[in-house]
């Protein structure tokens, strides 16, 4: 039986949703991530607390916010400070989980948002970290999200922005960074990946639906850890893509 | 306190503290003085060639967006900036008057990556880039504010940000964990722009106040652009609501719509068709001169600049406000 047709991007957005937990705290980027929050916010996580750097805390997501510190950001919220008191209560250990993107990634989660080649003569100049190093130096539980081809998950990240498990176990607590934190997820285009504990490198969890593991494996540029089983992901319902599409997108940004 | 790790970017705006204070006693005036002036009065008075300038919060949320283009219409130049921005910043880079950069993020959310900040950087117009994340740059700031030399921080840390920055690592001397120290930003020029000032600078912000507190304490030289100008009698009626008190002020500039096309918390929300004009126009060289002509060169002020993007178009940016509930 066939079910409804949808994108690559809706998948993306409804595997991410349903790793949101509810009554945590979650720091929220700009894109993918929103929609993923509004998402989880309408099904399984409705008291989500979405955290935006700029200061917006506890909004009512009734509308997708098109930047980090657009009103949308603190709509109906519970307060609406500044950068310090938001990065400061990461800082302390009050943000559970953090959603991020990049443009590379490597086998410990480590992210590139800066620079494409060498830093002084870049080949692409990227916005740069932003939030994002913070992000994943404080939160609890952090998630990727990224495109997947073998051009981005690479071996090597050409700039480390954002911390992930950096050289391996131990590694993060070594540099300085408050442990226990660190990677979780990667939700890609094709595929769930989490970590291995013992090694901290990327472990395939779990297939979208019609793709293969021979195909994940061919679109990207290091060797992942396969485990014993890998599940499979169930596609969007058809209650999931009409949220996207009527609540949360209807003017079509992202999707 | 033994140095583990130094960055190897530059210190590209060293400070002093003690001149800092100095400053403050000596060339801020504790008087309550009408500092009301035209955009063009205020950046030819306070920004020069080669200062280091800020702005806040950033391009598409309460920017000083006025301010920002009487700086391009005075080409101040080789300009050292924190940023941290969209179309403000986006802007200076197009007009190639950016020479160096502490740079958080310059992005343009949804629309990805600047075309104008690619060309600025990779063709090496802008001298160097020093990176930053955007917790380290405004504790670097409420460092200066707090009069400090450093603060302590556990962000950048294993990472090449750290490397690429002008942070050292050292060990806590009471614990013995390690922390960046982040160097305090004072900045010699900023531009901030709030809901409502009265005619002396004392500002009210509406919604996230981003790092205004920060900045606002953090530099030499304070322009403030404002939708209202208020009678000093309405600030104090709600003084628990003022975030920039005047003595840190040294010009007060009227700007309805100052922030468009970006928004204001509760007054008008993002003109979507008017920032999409410089993501899709920026998208080459030729395009961003033809915006900068247009709507910067092509006007003598914000007032003209506001005639020609035109009455319906800020109705209509009005009409897409954030609203409190009733």
């Amino acid at each position: 039986m066939n079910g409804p047709t949808y994108s690559k991007t809706e998948l993306m957005i409804c595997v991410a949703a349903r790793l949101f937990e509810d009554s945590t705290t979650c720091f929220i980027g700009t894109g993918i991530p929103m929609l993923a929050a509004m998402l989880a916010v309408k099904t399984t996580a409705p008291n989500l607390v979405p955290v935006f750097e700029f200061g917006g805390l506890g909004a009512i997501l009734e509308e997708l916010p098109r930047a980090v510190g657009e009103a949308r950001t603190f709509h109906k919220g519970i307060s609406a400070l500044g950068i310090c008191d938001t990065m400061e209560t990461a800082q302390r250990g009050f943000i559970d989980y953090g959603f991020l993107g990049g443009a590379q990634i490597d086998p410990f989660g480590n992210l590139n948002s800066v620079t494409i080649g060498n830093h002084d003569h870049p080949k692409v100049r990227l916005p740069g970290s932003g939030g994002g190093n913070d992000v994943g130096s404080f939160c609890w539980k952090t998630i990727a999200i990224m495109q997947h081809d073998a051009r981005r998950f690479i071996p090597k990240v050409d700039f480390l922005t954002t911390p992930g498990f950096l050289t391996g176990p131990g590694s993060r607590e070594t540099a300085g960074l408050p442990p226990g934190t660190g990677p979780a997820y990667v939700v890609s285009t094709m595929a769930l990946m989490d970590y291995e504990p013992a090694t901290c490198r990327m472990r395939l969890r779990a297939l979208y639906p019609g793709v293969s593991e021979q195909e994940v494996v061919a679109n990207t540029g290091f060797e992942l850890v396969m485990p014993d089983t890998i599940e499979a992901i169930p596609a969007p319902s058809t209650e999931e893509l009409r949220l996207l599409r009527e609540e949360i997108d209807p003017l079509k940004f992202y999707i | 306190m033994e140095i583990l790790e130094s960055g190897m970017g530059e210190l590209i705006q060293p400070y002093d503290l003690d001149e800092f204070r100095e400053w403050n006693r000596t060339k801020k005036s504790r008087k309550l003085i009408d500092k009301r002036m035209s955009e063009q009065e205020a950046i030819q008075q306070f920004v020069y060639d080669g200062c280091y300038i800020g702005t806040e919060l950033y391009g598409t949320v309460r920017a000083p967006m006025s301010l920002a283009r009487e700086v391009v219409r005075q080409n101040k130049k080789d300009l050292r900036v924190c940023g941290q921005g969209v179309l403000e910043l986006d802007l200076w880079l197009a007009a190639g008057l950016i020479k160096k950069l502490d740079i958080t993020y310059i992005g343009l959310e949804v629309y990805g990556i600047p075309p104008s900040l690619r060309r600025a950087v990779e063709s090496g117009q802008v001298e160097s880039c020093v990176e930053w994340s955007n917790a380290s740059i405004t504790w670097r700031m409420k460092a200066a504010a707090m009069g400090v030399p450093f603060l302590p921080a556990r962000s950048m840390l294993g990472t090449d940000m750290l490397k690429y920055s002008a942070a050292k690592v050292v060990e806590d001397p009471f614990t013995g964990i390690k922390v960046a120290l982040v160097p305090a930003l004072i900045l010699d020029v900023a531009l901030i722009h709030v809901q409502r000032s009265d005619m002396y600078g004392n500002c009210q912000i509406e919604g996230i106040t981003g790092f205004a507190l920060e900045m606002s304490r953090a530099c030499k030289r304070l322009v403030i652009s404002a939708e209202e100008i208020v009678p000093i009698e309405e600030i104090r009626k709600y003084p628990d609501h003022t975030v920039i008190p005047y003595y840190l002020v040294d010009a007060v500039v009227h700007a309805p719509f100052g922030s468009y096309p970006g928004e204001m918390a509760y007054m008008y929300g993002r003109d979507e068709p008017g920032i999409k004009e410089w993501v899709d126009m920026s998208a080459s060289a030729e395009g961003a001169n033809e915006y900068l002509d247009k709507y910067v060169f092509g006007v003598k002020n914000h007032d003209a600049y506001l005639e020609l993007v035109g009455k319906e178009r800020l109705k209509q940016a009005v009409e897409n406000r954030e609203k409190r509930e009733a």
